[in-house]
């Protein structure tokens, strides 16, 4: 006998629903035991400021705060989320930060106004991010080294912008955007573009064929590129993604501090890293998520307000981080037990 | 104590992961000086058991009593400790370093302690690959630039460097040509001969008939016969207890026509430098032409070039008399090739996805709409393609790691067929499938190329070309030597022209 007649050939969508829960209950649970352990840390961490000082830690005004100063290193760590997944690393985007807010505040651009600074601030995120994207996916650099090359050269040109000085803003739009008089509802519209930017970016990765092939690339260049995958050209678009969000985290920046310095977003890099690693995401490429990261993002910057407020110095601040990174990933070991 | 204890005796282990039992109460005698074959099914649980012999896995119950004494293993070392070494069908070396510096990893000779005697290193290697039969691998000379066969010397050679009882030798014919094989079964017996055990797995019975004293057989977690005696124990009895059915080498029958029409895919004066040379051929839809050569016959290498993997020195691919781009992989999908690479789990497979997810990766555009996925569609479609194939479990949603050897290559095909792809490339397909899948996939194949697919197939193993294909090339040091229908060539004729004026024989 040839011809085996195969019966379940036209049954297409019909059947679609019928065995799905099981699956999909078990992988929505292995993702609540991570996300709900962070959210756990979270919950702790707020409860430790509102013990050790009630009156201030709990203050709306202080909440704002905290939410604005994640805003802008958070847009950076979806970008790096990304990145990671895909397998890579950019080490480069505390420095674009930096570039893209100096180069968006110089008298000339600033003549141009709010959206002058805003398209400067997101052009020069995206313009470095390409020359990342270049060496790495069509030059075959390593993506620590040609993003390790932006990082010293980004730097090196936001300093030879400013001659080392602040520039302060001068546009009234970008200013009032600071002001409280701006809020929406009591939140102020950083903190609305950062969830704005973690609501498209999960969506990216998690509903449209960009995110697949990032999780593809990253779990297995070799087999992403046999199923006819151009692992290339993802590999440019990702790190395009990485400096898009940097120039715009640079607006925000901008938008925050009234001003653009060379000095902006030192270390960002390590946080954003820190924030995705502890959120859950595989430096070795193939498993993370949004979600994650940005609770990452949110721990450590509750971290740095509770020790700010209760007069911590920041040497403390760091080891407490670094003792946390370490903590987070020796719980997530125990908890995701892949055999 | 009347009788010898045996050197090693497992009893009762059981071994749990989530979802699977992976052993369910083995038994398994090991006697000094014996070699004892290890005989399953993909997923009857041979590896988790030498996983756990070796010290890589912990049992969740039952007990190891190593020379009359209970044992736990509880790393590597100390399974390496009592004297247990293994050779993993991966080959564990570090392929930067040298073969000597591969032999004394971890327990490196030193003065003081630690200046590690480079010297003394090599010198005791060389001594070992002698004895192992292979005194031209120079023991200062990287392991990733030796062969795999001389690898699995290597990886030999470090297990001797211990004061070895009992070897753990996960299929190690896989990756050898046959005079190679007989040299490994020289080495066996040499160290059976000095007291040595040896735990040897194959899913050649032809092998383990050549060189077992007893057998073990596992099917689904469970050891169903246990030190069944290797040379008088009929095959299909073996056969049998393995798969619960008498198959060994099914092939399903050829249409009664060949097939008309134009050639699909045609490859001409295909050439890759040091690899194949001028290579011609065409496969028609309905049709399955194999390749058949030794191991170093360039048959991996045609595939990969005809794929657009690797870049062709000369020479054209022409899929439906239009010629490909050359060395792109996404022309040659876009034109309807598909590839099962032979190593399924580095080549193919995303393992941390679902079986839906290594299916639709191919096809991902066709269920979104601006590049937003229609998940309902996806996994509806995967379904369908993974039942047309009757792949095991039925649940698209699972993850593909889970899956055996043999429906893992049954997603990877189910990805080209809802790709709608028309010349599948297929290479080893059955490579780490059980006898019992074997001729399930041979009968998906057939019936895939029955239904209008133009197949090109290579195989290592003679049988299964002759027994699956209607047209043989059989290829010799890169180059085609004879082409016939696969009616005409029997086994021996094809292993004379393969063999035919090569120097090693």
């Amino acid at each position: 006998m040839t011809q085996h007649v195969s019966p379940p050939r036209g049954g297409t969508g019909k059947a679609a629903p019928v065995d799905g829960p099981p699956a999909w209950r078990g992988l929505l649970a292995r993702a609540d035991v991570r996300t709900l352990s962070l959210l756990g840390v979270l919950a702790v961490l707020v409860l430790i400021g509102g013990i050790t000082k009630p009156d201030e830690f709990l203050d709306t005004r202080n909440l704002q705060l905290v939410l604005t100063q994640a805003s802008v290193i958070g847009v950076v760590t979806v970008g790096m989320t990304f990145v990671i997944i895909s397998g890579g690393i950019d080490l480069s985007v505390g420095a674009i930060v930096a570039l893209a807010s100096v180069w968006a505040t110089t008298v000339a651009t600033q003549e141009y106004g709010f959206f002058g600074i805003l398209f400067t601030a997101i052009v020069v995120g995206v313009g470095c991010g390409l020359v990342n994207g270049v060496l790495i996916a069509y030059g075959a650099m390593v993506p620590f080294i040609a993003t390790l090359a932006m990082l010293a050269s980004a730097r090196g040109l936001a300093l030879q912008i400013t001659d080392g000085r602040t520039q302060i803003v001068t546009v009234e739009g970008i200013l009032d955007l600071g002001e409280r008089d701006s809020y929406v509802l009591g939140i102020p519209p950083l903190v609305l573009v950062f969830a704005a930017v973690t609501v498209v970016g999960w969506l990216v990765l998690n509903r449209t064929t960009f995110g697949r092939r990032t999780v593809a690339v990253g779990g297995n260049a070799e087999a992403a590129r046999l199923a006819g995958i151009d692992v290339r050209r993802q590999r440019l678009y990702l790190y395009l993604l990485s400096g898009l969000c940097c120039g715009i985290a640079a607006f925000l920046l901008i938008v925050l501090s009234g001003s653009g310095q060379n000095t902006n977003g030192n270390l960002y890099e390590l946080d954003a890293i820190a924030a995705a690693i502890i959120g859950g995401t595989l430096l070795s490429g193939g498993r993370g998520t949004i979600v994650g990261s940005v609770l990452g993002v949110l721990i450590f910057t509750t971290i740095t307000n509770i020790f700010a407020l209760n007069n911590l110095q920041t040497d403390v601040q760091q080891i407490a981080k670094g003792a946390i990174i370490v903590a987070a990933v020796l719980v997530q070991r125990r908890t995701a037990s892949t055999p | 104590m009347a009788p010898e204890p045996p050197l090693l005796s497992m009893s009762g282990i059981t071994k749990s992961f989530p979802g699977v039992r992976a052993l369910d109460g083995v038994d398994l005698d090991v006697q000094a000086g014996e070699v004892h074959c290890l005989l399953g099914q993909n997923g009857a649980g041979k590896s988790t058991l030498i996983k756990v012999l070796a010290g890589a896995h912990q049992p969740d119950t039952g007990t190891i009593r190593w020379r009359g004494e209970d044992v736990t293993l509880r790393s590597p070392i100390a399974a390496m400790r009592l004297g247990i070494a293994t050779i993993y069908q991966e080959l564990d070396l570090v392929e930067h370093l040298s073969v000597a510096e591969n032999v004394h990893l971890g327990h490196e000779p030193t003065t003081a302690g630690f200046v590690v005697r480079g010297r003394a290193a090599r010198a005791s290697t060389a001594q070992l690959l002698a004895r192992l039969g292979h005194p031209e691998i120079d023991p200062g000379r990287l392991v990733g630039e030796l062969s795999a066969a001389q690898q699995q010397i290597v990886s030999m050679a470090r297990a001797l460097s211990h004061d070895v009882r009992l070897i753990v030798m996960d299929e190690p014919s896989a990756a050898l040509d046959p005079d190679e094989v007989d040299n490994l079964f020289r080495i066996v017996a040499d160290l059976t001969a000095e007291g040595v055990a040896v735990v040897y797995i194959s899913h050649r019975l032809e092998e383990i008939r050549r060189i077992g004293d007893r057998v073990t057989v596992l099917k689904d977690g469970r050891a169903v016969a246990g030190g069944l005696p290797a040379k008088e124990t009929p095959t299909r009895e073996v056969v049998a207890l393995m798969t619960g059915r008498n198959v060994e080498y099914v092939f399903p029958d050829r249409p009664a026509s060949a097939p008309q029409g134009e050639p699909v895919l045609s490859v001409r004066g295909l050439s890759r430098d040091g690899e194949f040379a001028a290579l011609d051929l065409e496969v028609r839809p309905g049709e399955i032409v194999g390749l058949a050569g030794l191991v170093g016959s360039g048959r991996s290498e045609i595939l990969e070039t005809v794929y657009g993997a690797r870049k062709p020195s000369t020479g054209q691919v022409l899929v439906d008399g239009r010629p490909l781009r050359p060395g792109s992989v996404r022309a040659a999908v876009r034109a309807g090739l598909g590839l099962a690479p032979e190593e399924r789990k580095a080549q193919a497979l995303l393992m941390l996805e679902s079986v839906t997810r290594n299916v639709s990766v191919s096809s991902m555009s066709r269920f979104a709409r601006g590049g937003w996925i229609d998940r309902g569609a996806e996994l509806g479609a995967a379904r369908a393609a993974t039942r047309e194939l009757s792949l095991r479990p039925d649940n698209p949603s699972v993850p593909v790691r889970t899956l055996s050897g043999g429906n893992q290559q049954k997603a990877v095909l189910a990805r080209w067929l809802l790709r709608g792809c028309r010349v599948l490339l297929l290479d080893e397909p059955t490579r780490g499938v059980d006898v019992g899948a074997r001729a399930e996939l041979y009968a998906v194949i057939r019936r895939l190329a029955d239904e209008g697919l133009a197949v090109l197939l290579v195989s290592s193993e003679v049988p299964e070309v002759l027994g699956l294909a209607d047209r043989v090339l059989v290829l010799r040091e890169g180059r085609v030597v004879h082409e016939a229908p696969a009616r005409e060539l029997d086994e021996h004729r094809v292993l004379d022209l393969v063999m035919e004026g090569s120097p090693a024989s």
